[in-house]
């Protein structure tokens, strides 16, 4: 049952993604691309593209995409409720705990242990795909002009990749 | 987003000051799931109990999923064009690039000792060598964050 599935996957994903947005990212792909098939790494990049364009953060974007592209409209609401539950009962949870037992050590331990683990997965991520995006020397071209803006400048990243799309229409 | 939640929540509803704004942030950055939606559970949860949460979360999801419900309607029924194709040709490794970007400015802000050098060594040797899950790689560092936080404490914990 796809519309069980979807949930469950994305239950999955809002529950082990700490540090928000781009910390979701390697969860996404292994459960959308990789684990379940659902979409092909160059349409997780699309969709990632379509999430990052436009408004909201890029967790309910994709679920809300890639729910709908798999199920309509009830796989759609079933994968952004998914993402979301996890969020509904630990913040309820640590929000009780924080405020009474000020700030929580062991809390601020474990955390401080997973940050730099998702700074890994981040990168590795990025790495699984742009092995398949970046193929030519046009393609790496964007990519390594884009990480040099995004490093050096404070360009806003939507334009950035609009930039990129106009880049694509004249030289592909 | 947090400095529009911010804003919304501290300066125009005044809400909240500040310092809690702060407690609210700590809570949310510290829960598994978007942040902007952690923060409206918490502030929800704060102002009204579970009621509050209902709407907060609803305000917070609802503008995304209208939009691309709609987008993905529109991308499903029609064909795409070959400009639309090589538009995105051009945007995927600029998309590639952004997660690069994202994961040196996190790096550069939270691998700053040898205790966090040494666990995203690790985590490199894993993912890059073996197939988990990374929900089992986070998992693990967690545990570990926690055993290395008692360890640490017992010596010193002795009077």
């Amino acid at each position: 049952m796809i519309i069980w599935e979807l949930f469950v996957s994305f239950f999955r994903i809002g529950l082990f993604s700490f540090g928000g947005g781009y910390a979701m990212i390697p969860l996404i792909e292994r459960e959308v691309v990789r684990n379940q098939a659902w979409l092909t790494a160059q349409q997780f990049i699309d969709i990632l593209a379509v999430a990052e364009i436009t408004p909201g953060p890029i967790a309910i974007n994709s679920a809300t995409f890639v729910g709908y592209k798999m199920g309509g409209l009830f796989g759609g609401t079933a994968a952004t409720l998914g993402v979301v539950t996890p969020s509904l009962l630990t913040v309820m949870t640590f929000a009780f705990l924080f405020v009474r037992f000020n700030g929580a050590p062991q809390l601020k331990a474990a955390l401080a242990a997973v940050r730099p683990v998702v700074v890994v997965l981040i990168f590795s991520a990025a790495i699984s795909v742009g092995r398949l995006t970046i193929n030519d020397i046009r393609s790496a071209a964007i990519a390594v002009t884009v990480l040099i803006l995004m490093l050096r400048t404070k360009f806003n990243p939507i334009l950035l990749l609009l930039a990129a799309g106009l880049v694509g229409i004249i030289i592909f | 987003m947090l400095p529009v939640i911010e804003r919304e929540i501290v300066h125009t509803r005044g809400w909240q000051s500040e310092q809690e704004f702060i407690d609210v942030l700590a809570v949310a950055q510290s829960s598994p799931g978007a942040i902007a939606i952690n923060t409206a559970i918490f502030t929800g949860y704060k102002l009204l109990g579970l009621p509050g949460v209902a709407v907060a979360t609803l305000g917070a999801v609802l503008p995304s999923f209208i939009i691309i419900t709609l987008l993905a309607a529109t991308l499903t029924a029609t064909t795409p064009g070959p400009i639309v194709l090589d538009f995105f040709k051009g945007i995927r490794p600029a998309v590639v690039a952004l997660i690069f970007a994202a994961a040196l400015t996190l790096g550069k802000k939270v691998l700053v000792d040898n205790f966090s050098m040494g666990l995203a060594a690790v985590a490199l040797l894993i993912s890059l060598n073996s197939n988990w899950h990374p929900a089992v790689i986070i998992a693990g560092a967690a545990l570990f964050g926690l055993v290395y936080h008692y360890r640490q404490r017992r010596p010193g914990t002795s009077p």
